[in-house]
């Protein structure tokens, strides 16, 4: 038997939700929070990607850091999709909060209400904050 | 679900977006800097009170204590915890999730 079938008959999927709520380069928040994101996708888990709040800015277009010194992670967004993370919620008031519109993100996400926020952290078995 | 809060409210938004989102029924813990929340008289007080008509909230005592909050002057509807009691409350929860 593969290692690849041993780790599929002992692995157990849960629904992972990973909650975003800093902006990208003030802290090394969003960064990392990708890191996780790439993990629990490796270990061919149900994962889930909210923004809320700051958390909203990661997804900004038209991100440039070269001045800055740091690496511009937003690209690795539009990536996920390869890696089977395709659900990405945005949290509508944060959203309108901050003046920005889905034109302004880099990646199609489904824009939830208050309500559907809830909702979508109730449906989870492991939540992961950032 | 059982919500942490660790942040002031005075600092953060962390409280507001956890009372928005939590779900009705919630347990909210309020921990470390979050049990500023959790006294009388300050700005955020009605927001606690409006929470806990339908979520249960806790403050940690041993972070009400270092800070020099009297553990009588908690908002009615607040109830304080040791950490015994955040244990159970953990231990009871099917998830929870850390406002940061």
């Amino acid at each position: 038997m593969s290692e690849e079938d041993t780790m599929e008959e002992g692995g157990t999927i849960k629904r992972f939700l990973y909650v975003n709520r800093r902006a990208p380069y003030g802290s090394v928040y969003a960064l990392e929070s990708l890191e996780v994101v790439l993990i629990g996708a490796a270990f061919e888990q149900d994962v889930s990607m909210l923004f809320l709040d700051d958390g909203v800015y990661q997804l900004k277009k038209g991100q440039d850091t070269k001045d800055i010194d740091m690496k511009n992670f937003s690209p690795t967004y539009r990536a996920l999709e390869m890696y089977d993370v395709e659900k990405l919620y945005v949290d509508k008031e944060s959203m309108d909060e901050r003046g920005l519109t889905t034109d302004d993100l880099v990646v199609p996400v489904e824009v939830m209400d208050r309500a559907q926020v809830t909702d979508l952290m109730e449906q989870q078995e492991v939540i992961f904050n950032f | 679900m059982l919500h942490t809060v660790n942040k002031s409210p005075f600092e953060k938004n962390s409280l507001d977006s956890c009372l928005r989102l939590a779900a009705s029924g919630s347990a909210i813990l309020l921990i470390e800097d979050a049990v500023y929340a959790a006294v009388q008289g300050t700005a955020v007080e009605e927001k606690i009170k409006a929470a806990a008509q339908d979520k249960k909230i806790y403050a940690l005592g041993p972070d009400l204590k270092a800070r020099g909050l009297d553990e009588g002057r908690v908002i009615d509807g607040v109830t304080v915890v040791d950490y015994g009691g955040f244990v159970d409350l953990a231990a009871e929860s099917d998830k929870i999730q850390s406002w940061l």
